[in-house]
């Protein structure tokens, strides 16, 4: 078979995989596909109504589009970061929760894993379609920066990936990882200016210059994240371009890197599970 | 091209058996580089060639590699030595309906399993209707699959996997499954992919169904190969052996024990005549467990009252390993009923010409009283015996009927099939 057949067949077989994610995930409850909005959605009225509370002055009105709605400003980013911790977590089940097809058939196994990315991907794209038309509704205008933010969702769906690869080998070894992952998820959340302003922490470095606190809380990819997403869809407007250098140069290596680490391991997996 | 459809070049398959399975992290840095394993050959030098076109089996005992080998076979396990050469495409049916997901209906997940098992969109499309109607589960075929019966899942994930329609098959114990009409369709489905050409590899323990299917085969014992060639040579030498093994295991108990307790596992029976010892003989009057189609043999059956006890029955019965309940016989329907028996004491039965196929058997032996509504004494299983390749050869089933074809102008092969 020739290589542009193979993957032609891969194609059919992650289009199904990932139909089968999307379908069967919400097969059978009351509501449906509007699980995957509600889920955010009650988040989103947590946090705003939490932090909102106690950082609504914090965050000023946004600079062009003169947006000020609080949970617009925490959606922008949260949004994003939700979509990436699914990936990251359902990458790493991925093959543990398929052991019994991964254990008695041969099919390319980076498929379980790129579908689990793919049905998230799909639900992540009606959310960020309805905050959008939300943000229009509110007398924003980022429809301007829509190949941004469709680039900026790719972007971040390979760094999720990425990850997803590395943690699906390292839960097949260990079975802890999931566990351990669940803490830093929680950690990493609160590392991240998704529910309280990038201000904050500037002015906490700029009392402590030595610590160089900001350097190393920018390495963060979703501090830059969140920066891009809030730049185009609340701010609309582009974000830097170091930035942008970042959110493109770190999910690539992280990509590379992953899959390398899961074909390295992958032809040793059936008999681990 | 080769005529070779598959080549196994002296794989080698080895599983770590950890002390403790204990997959954590800590675990694994309490241990350190070190971890406490044993290494476990799976499978040790394996070499053998299937040619295209074979029906090819796999026997051994359980655990001897069967099912590994045919996973290295099919690329989930990757062989620790050596390699594995295939040519052309290859669908393994292991575990059938392993990619269904419950809560799609048959449709959805016979383009998922489909496309699992490498087949694209058109391709399925193009046999989407032949998987159905194989399958015989049409008015199914838009219901959520959890609802299906075990046997109408197993249907529809053998339907899927065998219109894959790949050059080389591997099967594995797949064909027990499902009714008596689905089994022979499945039958007919692989002697068809016989008469096309291509290569199937089964794994099975129905020594039987292998024998008349298979022309080559490869025998495993404890990862090794013992030999490999003609089917029927080898299933032959497997009966036998396998017979040789359990041999030594009853003279093992044997001595063990004391003599006189029988192995049973029933027995009830209100005791003035006890049965002591079940024996088959064979022609030359030796205690035998292995017989051939076509010998004669005697049962013996020997027995002890206390109290002389007049006209009791004796019966016999046999049964295969499967339990069917293969003949029966007892001696007043025999009209062979003694007057009175007192002390010690045994009858025979003989059989002029065995007329069972190869397999193992089971005896129940019983003695009762005239009217045969009181037991005096029932043994249920109380003599194992293995019946290997004789005269004359049938091709399958419990029993041979020595049938003769005529009615056409056949000549016979040259190559004589009895011994
Ligand atoms: N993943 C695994 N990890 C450790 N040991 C394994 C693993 N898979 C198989 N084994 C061992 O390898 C040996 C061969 O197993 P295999 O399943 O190939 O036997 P088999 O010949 O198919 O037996 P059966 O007739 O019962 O199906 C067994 O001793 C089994 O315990
Ligand atoms: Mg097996």
């Amino acid at each position: 078979m020739s290589l542009v057949g193979e993957l032609r067949t891969s194609q059919d077989l992650l289009l199904n995989l990932t139909k089968r994610e999307i379908t069967g995930k919400y097969k059978r409850t009351a509501l449906g596909q509007a699980w995957s909005l509600v889920n955010p959605l009650a988040q989103m009225a947590i946090y705003s109504l939490v932090f909102g509370f106690v950082l609504q002055n914090n965050v000023g009105p946004a600079h062009p589009s003169g947006l000020h709605v609080f949970a617009l400003w925490l959606s922008a980013a949260l949004l994003p970061w939700i979509f990436f911790t699914n990936v990251m977590t359902s990458g790493m089940a991925a093959i543990l929760s398929n052991s019994n097809l991964v254990k008695k058939v041969y099919f390319p196994r980076y498929t379980l894993v790129v579908s689990s990315t793919l049905s998230w991907l799909f639900t992540f794209a009606i959310e960020i379609s309805v905050l959008i038309v939300v943000v229009l509704i509110f007398g924003g205008m980022p429809l301007l920066y829509l190949p941004g933010i469709v680039i900026a969702m790719i972007l971040l769906a390979t760094l999720g990936l990425g990850l997803g690869f590395m943690l699906a080998v390292a839960n097949v070894y260990f079975r802890d990882t999931s566990h351990f992952i669940s803490i830093l998820v929680q950690v990493w959340f609160y590392a991240t200016p998704i529910v309280y302003p990038l201000t904050l922490i500037e002015g906490k470095a700029r009392d402590h210059p030595g610590w160089h606190i900001l350097t190393i809380y920018r390495m963060n990819p979703m501090e830059r994240f969140s920066e891009v997403f809030r730049a185009f869809i609340y701010e609309n407007r582009m974000p830097p371009t170091a930035t942008v250098l970042y959110v493109i140069v770190v999910p690539v290596v992280v990509l590379v890197l992953g899959f390398a680490i899961f074909q390295r391991f992958e032809g040793a997996m059936a008999e681990e599970l | 091209m080769s005529d070779i459809a598959v080549s196994v070049n002296d794989v080698s398959k080895r599983f770590r058996m950890y002390a403790e399975r204990n997959q954590s992290l800590k675990a694994a840095l309490m241990r350190g580089r070190r971890a406490s394993y044993e290494d476990f050959w799976a499978l040790r030098d394996v070499s053998f060639e299937i040619p295209v076109g074979s029906t090819f089996g796999l026997i051994g005992e359980n655990g001897s590699g069967k099912s590994t080998l045919l996973k290295v076979i099919a690329r989930i396990l990757r062989p620790d030595q050596g390699a594995v050469a295939i040519n052309g495409s290859l669908a393994a049916l292991l575990e059938l309906g392993s990619g269904f997901h419950p809560e799609l209906s048959g449709r959805e997940n016979v383009y998922l399993n489909g496309s699992i098992l490498g087949m694209n969109r058109k391709q399925i499309d193009a046999k989407f209707d032949e998987i159905v109607d194989f399958s015989g589960i049409e008015t199914f075929i838009d219901q959520p699959v959890k609802n299906y019966s075990s046997g109408m899942y197993v249907r529809l994930g053998f339907a899927v996997a065998i219109n894959v329609d790949p050059d080389i098959l591997l099967v594995d114990e797949v064909l027990a499954v499902g009714d008596a009409t689905f089994q022979e369709k499945c039958m007919e489905k692989f002697a068809e992919f016989r008469r096309a050409g291509r290569t199937v590899v089964i794994v099975s323990h129905a020594m039987g169904s292998l024998r008349s299917m298979c022309d080559r085969a490869v025998w495993l014992r404890q990862g090794e190969v013992v030999r490999v060639g003609d089917a029927t040579g080898i299933v032959d030498d497997y009966i036998d052996d396998g017979h040789v093994e359990r041999e030594r295991d009853r003279e093992r108990r044997d001595e063990g024990q004391a003599r006189e307790t029988v192995i049973v596992d029933g027995r009830w029976g209100s005791g003035e005549v006890q049965l002591t010892d079940v024996e088959v003989l064979d022609a030359a009057g030796r205690k035998t467990h292995l017989l051939r189609t076509g010998d004669p043999a005697t049962i013996r059956l020997h027995f002890h009252c206390e109290r002389p006890i007049d006209k009791p029955v004796f019966g016999l019965a046999i049964e295969n390993l499967d339990g069917v309940y293969v003949w029966a016989h007892n001696s007043r329907d025999g009209d062979y009923v003694p007057e009175r028996i007192e002390g010690d004491g045994s009858v025979d039965l003989a059989i002029p010409a065995l007329p069972l196929q190869g397999g193992t058997f089971d005896l129940i032996a019983s003695v009762v009283d005239y009217t045969t509504t009181h037991v005096f004494d029932f043994l249920r299983h109380c003599y194992r015996f293995d019946v290997g390749e004789g005269y004359p050869r049938e091709s399958g089933g419990i029993v041979v009927l020595n049938g003769k074809w005529t009615g056409l102008d056949a000549k016979p092969s040259t190559a004589p099939i009895a011994r």
